[in-house]
Protein backbone atom coordinates (compact mmCIF):
# COMPACT_ATOMS: atom_id res chain seq x y z
CA UNK A 1 0.00 0.00 0.00
CA UNK A 2 1.45 3.25 -0.86
CA UNK A 3 2.07 5.68 1.89
CA UNK A 4 3.12 8.99 1.59
CA UNK A 5 5.09 10.59 4.68
CA UNK A 6 4.82 13.95 5.76
CA UNK A 7 8.56 14.57 5.26
CA UNK A 8 8.18 13.62 2.22
CA UNK A 9 5.47 15.98 1.48
CA UNK A 10 7.43 19.10 2.93
CA UNK A 11 10.60 17.45 0.56
CA UNK A 12 8.34 17.65 -2.16
CA UNK A 13 6.85 21.00 -1.88
CA UNK A 14 10.46 22.12 -1.24
CA UNK A 15 11.32 21.10 -4.67
CA UNK A 16 7.99 22.35 -6.15
CA UNK A 17 8.31 25.48 -4.64
CA UNK A 18 5.28 25.38 -2.23
CA UNK A 19 5.56 26.98 0.57
CA UNK A 20 3.64 25.24 3.54
CA UNK A 21 3.47 25.96 7.18
CA UNK A 22 2.91 22.72 9.60
CA UNK A 23 -0.57 22.89 9.75
CA UNK A 24 -1.02 22.79 5.80
CA UNK A 25 1.49 19.45 6.79
CA UNK A 26 -0.32 17.88 8.89
CA UNK A 27 -3.58 18.78 6.44
CA UNK A 28 -2.73 17.66 3.04
CA UNK A 29 -0.31 14.96 3.81
CA UNK A 30 -2.89 12.49 4.69
CA UNK A 31 -4.46 13.49 1.66
CA UNK A 32 -2.13 12.94 -0.74
CA UNK A 33 -1.75 9.57 0.81
CA UNK A 34 -5.97 8.88 0.34
CA UNK A 35 -4.47 9.97 -3.08
CA UNK A 36 -2.11 7.95 -4.36
CA UNK A 37 -3.79 5.00 -2.50
CA UNK A 38 -6.65 5.20 -5.20
CA UNK A 39 -4.35 5.77 -7.99
CA UNK A 40 -2.53 2.55 -6.78
CA UNK A 41 -5.66 0.70 -7.54
CA UNK A 42 -4.57 0.90 -11.52
CA UNK A 43 -1.86 -1.67 -10.48
CA UNK A 44 -4.02 -3.90 -10.10
CA UNK A 45 -5.67 -3.82 -13.24
CA UNK A 46 -2.21 -4.74 -15.19
CA UNK A 47 -0.25 -8.10 -14.82
CA UNK A 48 3.45 -8.17 -14.19
CA UNK A 49 4.18 -8.92 -17.67
CA UNK A 50 2.33 -5.58 -19.06
CA UNK A 51 5.07 -2.67 -19.40
CA UNK A 52 4.69 0.91 -18.18
CA UNK A 53 2.77 2.65 -20.90
CA UNK A 54 4.54 6.15 -21.31
CA UNK A 55 3.27 6.53 -24.74
CA UNK A 56 -0.38 5.93 -25.71
CA UNK A 57 0.55 5.79 -29.51
CA UNK A 58 2.62 2.69 -31.36
CA UNK A 59 4.95 4.96 -32.75
CA UNK A 60 8.92 5.64 -33.03
CA UNK A 61 11.30 8.09 -34.91
CA UNK A 62 9.55 10.80 -35.54
CA UNK A 63 11.38 13.56 -36.68
CA UNK A 64 11.61 16.90 -38.09
CA UNK A 65 14.25 17.99 -41.03
CA UNK A 66 17.17 20.08 -39.66
CA UNK A 67 15.49 23.22 -41.60
CA UNK A 68 15.17 27.09 -39.84
CA UNK A 69 11.80 28.11 -39.87
CA UNK A 70 10.77 31.86 -37.96
CA UNK A 71 10.54 32.22 -34.35
CA UNK A 72 9.22 34.99 -32.35
CA UNK A 73 10.72 38.49 -32.69
CA UNK A 74 12.26 39.66 -29.23
CA UNK A 75 9.88 41.91 -28.88
CA UNK A 76 6.80 39.31 -28.80
CA UNK A 77 9.12 36.79 -26.86
CA UNK A 78 9.70 39.25 -24.28
CA UNK A 79 5.86 40.75 -24.29
CA UNK A 80 4.57 38.48 -21.92
CA UNK A 81 7.50 38.29 -19.24
CA UNK A 82 7.14 40.44 -15.59
CA UNK A 83 10.40 42.35 -15.63
CA UNK A 84 12.94 43.24 -18.70
CA UNK A 85 16.12 44.37 -19.12
CA UNK A 86 18.70 44.77 -22.25
CA UNK A 87 16.53 42.44 -23.96
CA UNK A 88 16.56 39.70 -22.01
CA UNK A 89 14.11 38.18 -19.48
CA UNK A 90 14.72 39.71 -15.65
CA UNK A 91 14.22 37.05 -12.64
CA UNK A 92 14.53 37.13 -9.26
CA UNK A 93 17.89 36.33 -8.15
CA UNK A 94 18.28 32.36 -8.19
CA UNK A 95 20.62 31.11 -5.47
CA UNK A 96 20.90 32.14 -1.84
CA UNK A 97 24.32 33.33 -0.32
CA UNK A 98 27.15 31.25 -0.73
CA UNK A 99 27.37 29.69 2.83
CA UNK B 1 38.43 31.83 0.82
CA UNK B 2 41.31 29.29 -0.66
CA UNK B 3 41.68 25.94 0.53
CA UNK B 4 44.12 24.49 2.15
CA UNK B 5 46.15 21.93 -0.03
CA UNK B 6 48.31 18.94 0.14
CA UNK B 7 51.95 18.62 -2.01
CA UNK B 8 51.32 16.68 -4.93
CA UNK B 9 53.68 13.81 -4.25
CA UNK B 10 52.17 13.66 -0.70
CA UNK B 11 49.06 13.58 -2.25
CA UNK B 12 50.00 10.02 -4.27
CA UNK B 13 51.71 8.61 -1.18
CA UNK B 14 48.67 8.47 0.50
CA UNK B 15 45.62 7.87 -2.19
CA UNK B 16 44.83 6.80 -5.62
CA UNK B 17 42.78 9.47 -7.70
CA UNK B 18 40.25 8.35 -9.80
CA UNK B 19 38.87 10.90 -12.10
CA UNK B 20 35.33 10.66 -14.19
CA UNK B 21 34.93 13.13 -17.19
CA UNK B 22 31.58 14.47 -18.08
CA UNK B 23 31.62 16.52 -21.80
CA UNK B 24 29.09 18.61 -23.04
CA UNK B 25 29.30 18.24 -27.00
CA UNK B 26 26.97 21.36 -28.75
CA UNK B 27 25.68 19.93 -32.22
CA UNK B 28 26.45 22.19 -35.13
CA UNK B 29 22.95 21.90 -36.24
CA UNK B 30 21.00 24.62 -38.83
CA UNK B 31 18.53 24.24 -35.86
CA UNK B 32 17.63 23.52 -32.32
CA UNK B 33 16.99 19.95 -30.81
CA UNK B 34 13.17 19.94 -30.37
CA UNK B 35 11.95 23.49 -32.82
CA UNK B 36 13.52 24.68 -35.92
CA UNK B 37 14.91 27.87 -34.48
CA UNK B 38 18.61 28.35 -35.54
CA UNK B 39 21.12 27.25 -33.03
CA UNK B 40 23.91 29.66 -34.48
CA UNK B 41 26.18 31.46 -31.69
CA UNK B 42 26.19 34.98 -31.14
CA UNK B 43 22.76 36.40 -32.13
CA UNK B 44 21.24 39.27 -30.54
CA UNK B 45 19.78 38.32 -27.38
CA UNK B 46 16.20 36.48 -27.52
CA UNK B 47 16.22 36.55 -31.40
CA UNK B 48 16.69 32.93 -31.73
CA UNK B 49 13.55 31.66 -29.68
CA UNK B 50 9.86 30.29 -30.31
CA UNK B 51 7.01 29.05 -28.20
CA UNK B 52 8.75 25.37 -27.92
CA UNK B 53 12.09 26.81 -26.59
CA UNK B 54 10.04 29.25 -24.41
CA UNK B 55 8.65 26.53 -23.05
CA UNK B 56 5.18 28.41 -23.94
CA UNK B 57 1.90 27.19 -22.74
CA UNK B 58 0.68 24.36 -25.81
CA UNK B 59 3.94 24.04 -27.79
CA UNK B 60 5.03 21.07 -29.06
CA UNK B 61 8.14 19.98 -29.63
CA UNK B 62 9.46 17.99 -32.43
CA UNK B 63 12.99 15.81 -32.56
CA UNK B 64 15.81 17.33 -34.91
CA UNK B 65 16.81 14.15 -37.05
CA UNK B 66 20.34 15.23 -37.97
CA UNK B 67 21.10 15.66 -33.81
CA UNK B 68 19.73 11.88 -33.67
CA UNK B 69 22.29 11.24 -36.64
CA UNK B 70 25.13 13.51 -34.91
CA UNK B 71 24.42 11.35 -31.34
CA UNK B 72 24.48 7.88 -32.97
CA UNK B 73 27.62 8.66 -34.90
CA UNK B 74 29.14 10.06 -31.85
CA UNK B 75 28.36 7.16 -29.70
CA UNK B 76 29.72 4.78 -32.72
CA UNK B 77 32.88 6.63 -32.67
CA UNK B 78 33.23 5.87 -29.39
CA UNK B 79 32.73 1.65 -29.47
CA UNK B 80 29.38 2.17 -27.98
CA UNK B 81 26.32 -0.05 -28.27
CA UNK B 82 23.10 1.95 -30.28
CA UNK B 83 20.00 1.68 -27.82
CA UNK B 84 17.38 -0.03 -30.17
CA UNK B 85 14.89 1.38 -28.27
CA UNK B 86 15.26 4.78 -25.95
CA UNK B 87 12.85 7.42 -25.13
CA UNK B 88 13.80 10.91 -23.90
CA UNK B 89 12.97 12.32 -20.08
CA UNK B 90 12.44 14.95 -18.44
CA UNK B 91 14.57 16.47 -15.60
CA UNK B 92 12.92 18.56 -13.55
CA UNK B 93 14.57 21.82 -11.96
CA UNK B 94 13.12 25.22 -11.13
CA UNK B 95 16.27 27.66 -12.14
CA UNK B 96 15.61 30.52 -15.27
CA UNK B 97 17.80 28.75 -17.78
CA UNK B 98 15.40 26.84 -18.72
CA UNK B 99 11.86 28.20 -19.20
CA UNK B 100 9.75 24.88 -19.22
CA UNK B 101 10.93 24.01 -15.60
CA UNK B 102 12.75 20.89 -16.79
CA UNK B 103 15.24 20.14 -19.39
CA UNK B 104 14.28 17.27 -21.96
CA UNK B 105 16.77 14.92 -21.48
CA UNK B 106 17.64 11.19 -21.32
CA UNK B 107 17.46 9.04 -18.00
CA UNK B 108 18.15 5.27 -17.52
CA UNK B 109 17.55 5.13 -21.87
CA UNK B 110 21.14 6.73 -23.21
CA UNK B 111 21.26 6.82 -27.28
CA UNK B 112 24.57 5.04 -26.74
CA UNK B 113 25.97 3.13 -24.09
CA UNK B 114 29.41 0.62 -23.60
CA UNK B 115 32.00 2.17 -25.18
CA UNK B 116 35.73 3.18 -24.85
CA UNK B 117 38.52 5.38 -26.37
CA UNK B 118 41.97 5.14 -26.03
CA UNK B 119 44.34 7.84 -24.68
CA UNK B 120 47.05 8.24 -25.92
CA UNK B 121 49.69 10.05 -23.35
CA UNK B 122 53.62 10.04 -24.34
CA UNK B 123 52.99 6.59 -26.04
CA UNK B 124 51.24 5.15 -23.67
CA UNK B 125 47.50 3.92 -24.46
CA UNK B 126 44.94 4.26 -21.40
CA UNK B 127 41.75 2.83 -22.30
CA UNK B 128 38.97 5.22 -20.90
CA UNK B 129 35.54 3.43 -20.49
CA UNK B 130 32.79 5.21 -21.94
CA UNK B 131 29.56 4.48 -19.78
CA UNK B 132 27.12 6.58 -22.03
CA UNK B 133 26.08 8.88 -24.83
CA UNK B 134 23.11 10.82 -24.79
CA UNK B 135 21.00 13.83 -26.21
CA UNK B 136 19.97 16.48 -24.58
CA UNK B 137 19.47 19.99 -25.14
CA UNK B 138 21.56 23.47 -23.95
CA UNK B 139 20.06 26.01 -21.62
CA UNK B 140 20.12 29.92 -21.94
CA UNK B 141 22.37 31.77 -21.07
CA UNK B 142 22.49 34.41 -17.74
CA UNK B 143 23.85 37.27 -16.76
CA UNK B 144 24.42 37.93 -12.95
CA UNK B 145 23.20 41.83 -11.83
CA UNK B 146 24.57 43.48 -9.05
CA UNK B 147 26.42 42.47 -5.85
CA UNK B 148 29.77 42.81 -5.44
CA UNK B 149 31.73 39.90 -8.00
CA UNK B 150 29.15 39.64 -10.84
CA UNK B 151 29.02 36.35 -10.41
CA UNK B 152 25.96 34.01 -8.93
CA UNK B 153 26.52 34.69 -5.60
CA UNK B 154 25.37 37.91 -4.20
CA UNK B 155 23.97 38.62 -7.06
CA UNK B 156 20.22 40.93 -6.98
CA UNK B 157 18.75 39.47 -9.84
CA UNK B 158 19.60 37.22 -13.39
CA UNK B 159 19.26 38.61 -16.64
CA UNK B 160 18.44 35.89 -19.21
CA UNK B 161 18.90 35.36 -23.46
CA UNK B 162 17.27 32.06 -24.22
CA UNK B 163 19.47 31.84 -27.54
CA UNK B 164 20.90 28.93 -26.38
CA UNK B 165 17.84 27.41 -24.73
CA UNK B 166 17.31 23.63 -27.09
CA UNK B 167 20.62 23.75 -28.68
CA UNK B 168 21.41 20.00 -29.58
CA UNK B 169 23.76 18.81 -26.70
CA UNK B 170 25.39 15.28 -26.78
CA UNK B 171 26.63 14.45 -22.95
CA UNK B 172 29.10 12.08 -23.04
CA UNK B 173 30.20 10.42 -19.93
CA UNK B 174 32.81 8.33 -18.66
CA UNK B 175 33.09 5.51 -16.06
CA UNK B 176 35.43 6.58 -13.23
CA UNK B 177 38.95 6.39 -14.20
CA UNK B 178 41.30 4.30 -11.91
CA UNK B 179 44.66 3.80 -11.56
CA UNK B 180 46.07 6.58 -13.18
CA UNK B 181 48.05 7.95 -10.31
CA UNK B 182 50.29 11.25 -10.73
CA UNK B 183 49.25 10.74 -14.28
CA UNK B 184 45.67 11.49 -13.27
CA UNK B 185 45.35 15.44 -14.58
CA UNK B 186 47.46 14.44 -17.47
CA UNK B 187 45.31 11.84 -19.01
CA UNK B 188 41.80 13.86 -17.95
CA UNK B 189 43.56 16.30 -20.46
CA UNK B 190 44.38 14.09 -23.06
CA UNK B 191 40.97 12.79 -22.90
CA UNK B 192 39.18 15.68 -23.61
CA UNK B 193 41.65 17.33 -25.90
CA UNK B 194 41.57 13.74 -28.05
CA UNK B 195 37.91 13.43 -27.65
CA UNK B 196 37.98 16.83 -28.99
CA UNK B 197 39.94 15.63 -31.78
CA UNK B 198 37.20 12.80 -32.46
CA UNK B 199 34.23 15.46 -32.62
CA UNK B 200 35.94 17.50 -35.05
CA UNK B 201 36.71 14.87 -37.11
CA UNK B 202 33.23 13.23 -37.07
CA UNK B 203 32.14 17.07 -38.06
CA UNK B 204 29.35 17.05 -35.83
CA UNK B 205 30.47 20.28 -33.86
CA UNK B 206 32.67 23.37 -33.91
CA UNK B 207 34.02 21.84 -30.69
CA UNK B 208 35.53 25.55 -29.91
CA UNK B 209 36.08 25.20 -26.00
CA UNK B 210 36.12 29.06 -25.67
CA UNK B 211 32.76 29.28 -27.57
CA UNK B 212 31.66 26.93 -25.08
CA UNK B 213 30.73 24.89 -27.98
CA UNK B 214 32.50 22.24 -25.68
CA UNK B 215 32.29 21.91 -22.38
CA UNK B 216 34.05 19.80 -19.44
CA UNK B 217 32.88 18.91 -16.64
CA UNK B 218 35.37 16.97 -13.86
CA UNK B 219 34.61 14.67 -11.03
CA UNK B 220 37.48 13.79 -9.09
CA UNK B 221 37.40 11.24 -5.62
CA UNK B 222 40.63 10.21 -3.49
CA UNK B 223 40.42 6.40 -1.79
CA UNK B 224 43.42 5.45 0.54
CA UNK B 225 46.10 3.97 -1.63
CA UNK B 226 45.68 0.58 -2.87
CA UNK B 227 42.35 -0.22 -1.22
CA UNK B 228 40.78 -0.29 -4.60
CA UNK B 229 37.48 1.59 -3.50
CA UNK B 230 36.28 4.94 -4.29
CA UNK B 231 35.79 7.76 -2.38
CA UNK B 232 33.52 10.85 -2.26
CA UNK B 233 33.41 12.65 -5.60
CA UNK B 234 33.14 16.17 -6.24
CA UNK B 235 31.94 17.92 -9.65
CA UNK B 236 33.71 20.52 -11.02
CA UNK B 237 31.81 22.36 -13.64
CA UNK B 238 32.59 25.47 -16.33
CA UNK B 239 36.26 23.65 -16.91
CA UNK B 240 36.49 24.74 -20.36
CA UNK B 241 40.28 24.43 -21.55
CA UNK B 242 42.41 21.47 -21.62
CA UNK B 243 44.71 23.27 -19.42
CA UNK B 244 42.15 23.71 -17.17
CA UNK B 245 41.22 20.39 -17.15
CA UNK B 246 44.63 19.01 -15.88
CA UNK B 247 44.51 21.85 -13.37
CA UNK B 248 41.31 21.13 -11.85
CA UNK B 249 42.09 17.71 -11.86
CA UNK B 250 45.54 18.57 -9.58
CA UNK B 251 43.45 21.42 -7.59
CA UNK B 252 40.89 18.94 -6.25
CA UNK B 253 43.26 16.15 -5.42
CA UNK B 254 45.55 18.10 -3.39
CA UNK B 255 42.31 20.21 -1.72
CA UNK B 256 40.68 16.80 -1.14
CA UNK B 257 43.87 15.56 0.44
CA UNK B 258 43.97 17.76 2.79
CA UNK B 259 40.09 17.32 3.76
CA UNK B 260 40.52 13.99 4.59
CA UNK B 261 44.19 13.96 6.65
CA UNK B 262 42.64 16.53 9.10
CA UNK B 263 40.15 14.16 9.77
CA UNK B 264 36.71 15.48 7.37
CA UNK B 265 34.91 13.97 5.11
CA UNK B 266 34.10 14.99 1.53
CA UNK B 267 31.11 16.32 0.64
CA UNK B 268 29.34 15.76 -2.53
CA UNK B 269 29.22 18.79 -3.88
CA UNK B 270 29.34 20.49 -7.22
CA UNK B 271 32.03 23.33 -7.27
CA UNK B 272 33.01 26.12 -10.14
CA UNK B 273 36.57 26.61 -11.55
CA UNK B 274 37.62 29.71 -11.66
CA UNK B 275 40.52 29.96 -14.16
CA UNK B 276 41.99 33.14 -12.92
CA UNK B 277 42.98 32.11 -9.92
CA UNK B 278 43.12 28.23 -10.20
CA UNK B 279 40.85 27.46 -7.55
CA UNK B 280 37.50 25.81 -7.05
CA UNK B 281 34.94 26.88 -4.90
CA UNK B 282 31.91 25.16 -3.41
CA UNK B 283 28.87 25.58 -5.93
CA UNK B 284 24.98 25.12 -5.18
CA UNK B 285 24.43 24.55 -1.16
CA UNK B 286 20.95 22.80 -1.87
CA UNK B 287 20.88 19.16 -0.83
CA UNK B 288 17.95 18.59 -2.88
CA UNK B 289 19.41 20.60 -6.40
CA UNK B 290 19.92 16.54 -7.39
CA UNK B 291 16.75 15.94 -7.04
CA UNK B 292 15.53 15.60 -10.48
CA UNK B 293 12.25 13.56 -10.32
CA UNK B 294 13.10 12.00 -14.36
CA UNK B 295 10.02 10.84 -15.72
CA UNK B 296 9.87 9.98 -19.42
CA UNK B 297 8.68 12.66 -21.89
CA UNK B 298 5.26 11.77 -22.66
CA UNK B 299 5.46 15.20 -25.61
CA UNK B 300 7.74 13.13 -28.06
CA UNK B 301 7.72 9.26 -29.31
CA UNK B 302 10.60 6.84 -28.55
CA UNK B 303 13.81 7.03 -30.66
CA UNK B 304 14.28 3.32 -32.51
CA UNK B 305 16.99 3.68 -34.69
CA UNK B 306 17.29 0.61 -37.06
CA UNK B 307 20.02 -1.60 -37.79
CA UNK B 308 20.33 -0.59 -41.06
CA UNK B 309 20.27 3.08 -40.46
CA UNK B 310 23.24 2.17 -37.81
CA UNK B 311 25.34 0.59 -39.95
CA UNK B 312 25.11 2.88 -43.09
CA UNK B 313 26.27 5.59 -40.18
CA UNK B 314 28.92 3.63 -38.91
CA UNK B 315 29.85 3.71 -42.88
CA UNK B 316 30.78 7.35 -42.18
CA UNK B 317 32.53 7.15 -39.26
CA UNK B 318 35.98 8.72 -40.08
CA UNK B 319 39.43 6.79 -39.81
CA UNK B 320 40.07 5.88 -36.45
CA UNK B 321 42.48 8.17 -34.26
CA UNK B 322 45.17 5.71 -33.11
CA UNK B 323 45.79 4.80 -36.94
CA UNK B 324 45.05 8.30 -37.91
CA UNK B 325 48.12 9.50 -35.28
CA UNK B 326 49.87 6.52 -37.10
CA UNK B 327 49.67 7.34 -40.29
CA UNK B 328 50.35 11.12 -39.95
CA UNK B 329 53.15 10.22 -37.97
CA UNK B 330 54.38 8.32 -41.11
CA UNK B 331 53.40 11.16 -43.60
CA UNK B 332 54.99 13.80 -41.86
CA UNK B 333 58.25 11.91 -40.97
CA UNK B 334 58.24 13.11 -37.04
CA UNK B 335 60.25 10.84 -34.72
CA UNK B 336 58.24 9.25 -31.82
CA UNK B 337 59.32 12.34 -29.60
CA UNK B 338 58.27 15.31 -31.67
CA UNK B 339 55.17 13.18 -32.46
CA UNK B 340 54.87 12.65 -28.69
CA UNK B 341 54.57 16.67 -28.52
CA UNK B 342 52.39 17.46 -31.02
CA UNK B 343 49.70 15.39 -29.76
CA UNK B 344 50.14 16.46 -26.16
CA UNK B 345 50.38 19.84 -27.28
CA UNK B 346 46.93 19.29 -28.71
CA UNK B 347 48.70 20.69 -32.17
CA UNK B 348 47.82 17.46 -34.39
CA UNK B 349 44.72 19.34 -35.89
CA UNK B 350 47.09 22.45 -36.74
CA UNK B 351 49.80 21.44 -37.95
CA UNK B 352 47.37 18.77 -40.20
CA UNK B 353 45.96 21.96 -42.03
CA UNK B 354 48.93 24.19 -41.94
CA UNK B 355 50.85 21.41 -44.11
CA UNK B 356 47.50 21.05 -45.94
CA UNK B 357 47.84 24.72 -47.03
CA UNK B 358 51.33 24.42 -48.27
CA UNK B 359 53.84 24.14 -45.44
CA UNK B 360 56.39 21.70 -44.60
CA UNK B 361 55.87 18.92 -41.70
CA UNK B 362 59.21 20.53 -40.01
CA UNK B 363 57.92 23.90 -40.64
CA UNK B 364 54.48 23.33 -39.36
CA UNK B 365 55.82 21.63 -35.83
CA UNK B 366 58.24 24.51 -35.47
CA UNK B 367 55.82 27.72 -35.22
CA UNK B 368 53.44 25.70 -33.46
CA UNK B 369 55.38 23.82 -30.79
CA UNK B 370 57.99 26.25 -30.22
CA UNK B 371 56.92 30.18 -31.17
CA UNK B 372 52.89 29.55 -31.03
CA UNK B 373 53.01 27.37 -28.11
CA UNK B 374 55.33 29.38 -26.20
CA UNK B 375 52.89 32.59 -27.04
CA UNK B 376 49.66 30.29 -25.62
CA UNK B 377 51.31 29.07 -22.77
CA UNK B 378 52.46 32.60 -22.02
CA UNK B 379 48.62 33.92 -22.59
CA UNK B 380 47.20 30.86 -21.00
CA UNK B 381 45.19 29.63 -23.61
CA UNK B 382 45.05 27.01 -26.64
CA UNK B 383 46.96 26.91 -29.78
CA UNK B 384 43.28 27.44 -31.29
CA UNK B 385 42.92 30.28 -29.55
CA UNK B 386 46.19 31.95 -30.12
CA UNK B 387 44.94 34.38 -32.51
CA UNK B 388 47.14 33.17 -35.60
CA UNK B 389 45.25 30.20 -38.05
CA UNK B 390 47.09 26.95 -39.74
CA UNK B 391 46.76 29.22 -43.20
CA UNK B 392 48.57 32.24 -42.20
CA UNK B 393 51.02 30.04 -40.41
CA UNK B 394 51.56 28.34 -43.74
CA UNK B 395 51.88 32.07 -45.41
CA UNK B 396 54.49 33.13 -43.01
CA UNK B 397 56.50 30.43 -44.27
CA UNK B 398 55.87 30.53 -47.50
CA UNK B 399 57.16 34.07 -46.66
CA UNK B 400 60.56 32.48 -45.17
CA UNK B 401 60.78 29.94 -47.79
CA UNK B 402 61.14 32.57 -50.59
CA UNK B 403 63.35 34.41 -48.58
CA UNK B 404 61.31 37.50 -48.15
CA UNK B 405 61.74 37.58 -44.05
CA UNK B 406 63.44 35.18 -41.98
CA UNK B 407 62.44 33.58 -38.44
CA UNK B 408 63.48 36.03 -36.55
CA UNK B 409 61.22 38.35 -38.50
CA UNK B 410 58.97 35.91 -38.83
CA UNK B 411 58.46 36.51 -35.11
CA UNK B 412 57.01 39.78 -35.72
CA UNK B 413 54.80 38.89 -38.53
CA UNK B 414 53.00 36.84 -35.97
CA UNK B 415 53.23 39.93 -33.21
CA UNK B 416 51.19 41.40 -36.09
CA UNK B 417 48.64 38.94 -37.01
CA UNK B 418 47.96 38.40 -33.36
CA UNK B 419 47.44 42.42 -33.09
CA UNK B 420 45.00 42.31 -35.90
CA UNK B 421 47.34 43.91 -38.41
CA UNK B 422 46.37 42.26 -41.41
CA UNK B 423 48.08 39.52 -43.89
CA UNK B 424 51.45 38.59 -43.45
CA UNK B 425 52.36 40.41 -46.28
CA UNK B 426 50.80 43.44 -45.34
CA UNK B 427 52.31 43.23 -41.96
CA UNK B 428 55.62 42.83 -43.94
CA UNK B 429 55.32 45.35 -46.19
CA UNK B 430 53.74 48.08 -43.07
CA UNK B 431 56.36 47.22 -40.52
CA UNK B 432 58.75 47.11 -43.08
CA UNK B 433 59.95 43.30 -42.24
CA UNK B 434 61.41 42.27 -45.55
CA UNK B 435 65.25 40.90 -45.40
CA UNK B 436 67.78 42.41 -46.79
CA UNK B 437 69.30 40.49 -49.99
CA UNK B 438 70.72 43.04 -52.19
CA UNK B 439 74.18 41.99 -52.57
CA UNK B 440 75.26 45.86 -52.70
CA UNK B 441 74.08 46.69 -48.83
CA UNK B 442 75.12 42.88 -48.03
CA UNK B 443 78.43 43.31 -49.37
CA UNK B 444 79.59 45.87 -47.97
CA UNK B 445 78.52 44.68 -44.58
CA UNK B 446 80.33 41.86 -44.87
CA UNK B 447 83.73 43.83 -46.16
CA UNK B 448 83.20 45.71 -42.79
CA UNK B 449 82.70 42.34 -41.15
CA UNK B 450 86.11 40.82 -42.74
CA UNK B 451 87.97 43.86 -42.07
CA UNK B 452 86.56 44.04 -38.32
CA UNK B 453 87.55 40.46 -37.60
CA UNK B 454 90.91 39.47 -39.27
CA UNK B 455 91.50 36.12 -37.02
CA UNK B 456 88.40 34.81 -37.82
CA UNK B 457 88.74 35.63 -41.56
CA UNK B 458 91.93 34.14 -42.17
CA UNK B 459 90.61 31.18 -40.38
CA UNK B 460 88.12 31.05 -43.08
CA UNK B 461 90.21 31.51 -45.55
CA UNK B 462 92.36 27.96 -43.92
CA UNK B 463 89.16 26.67 -44.55
CA UNK B 464 87.77 26.24 -41.41
CA UNK B 465 84.57 27.26 -42.47
CA UNK B 466 82.47 26.77 -39.11
CA UNK B 467 84.11 30.23 -37.89
CA UNK B 468 81.52 32.09 -40.81
CA UNK B 469 79.09 31.98 -38.21
CA UNK B 470 81.34 34.75 -35.85
CA UNK B 471 80.86 36.90 -39.17
CA UNK B 472 77.23 36.21 -39.94
CA UNK B 473 76.28 37.27 -36.47
CA UNK B 474 78.36 40.45 -37.23
CA UNK B 475 76.39 41.44 -40.31
CA UNK B 476 73.18 40.12 -38.83
CA UNK B 477 73.82 42.55 -36.21
CA UNK B 478 74.93 45.45 -38.43
CA UNK B 479 71.58 45.37 -40.25
CA UNK B 480 69.79 44.66 -37.40
CA UNK B 481 68.62 40.88 -37.88
CA UNK B 482 66.90 42.38 -41.94
CA UNK B 483 69.34 40.28 -43.46
CA UNK B 484 68.73 37.15 -45.35
CA UNK B 485 71.57 34.69 -43.06
CA UNK B 486 72.14 31.96 -46.17
CA UNK B 487 72.99 34.60 -48.84
CA UNK B 488 75.27 36.57 -46.21
CA UNK B 489 77.03 32.84 -45.58
CA UNK B 490 77.41 32.62 -49.13
CA UNK B 491 78.85 36.04 -50.05
CA UNK B 492 81.28 35.61 -46.72
CA UNK B 493 82.22 32.26 -48.25
CA UNK B 494 82.66 33.80 -51.86
CA UNK B 495 85.06 36.78 -50.41
CA UNK B 496 87.18 34.16 -48.65
CA UNK B 497 87.54 31.57 -50.60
Amino acid sequence: MPEITRDEVAHLATLARIDLDDAELDHLAPQLSVILESVASIAGAAGDDVPATSHPLPLTNVFRDDVVVPGLTAEQALSGAPAQEQQRFAVPRILGDEQ
Amino acid sequence: MSATLVGYDDVLAAYDPAIGLEVHVELNTATKMFCGCPAVFGGEPNTQVCPTCLGLPGAMPAVNGKAVESAIRIGLALNCDIAEWCRFARKNYFYPDMPKNFQTSQYDEPIAFDGWMDVDLDGETFRVEIERAHMEEDTGKSLHMGGATGRIHGADYSLVDYNRAGIPLIEIVTRPIMGAGARAPEIARAYVSQLRDLIVALGVSEARMDQGNLRADVNLSLAPRGTGTLGTRTETKNVNSFRSVERAVRYEMQRHAAVLDGGGSILQETRHWHEDTGVTTSGREKSDAEDYRYFPEPDLVPVAPSREWVDELRGTLPENPVARRARLQADWGYTDLEMRDVVASGALVVIEETIAAGASAQAARKWWLAELGRRANDAGVELTEVGVTPAQVAAVQALVDARTINDKLARQVFDGLIAGEGTPEEIVATRGLAVVSDDGALGAAVDAAIAANPDVAAKIRDGKHAAAGALIGAVMKEMRGQADAARVRELVLEKLA
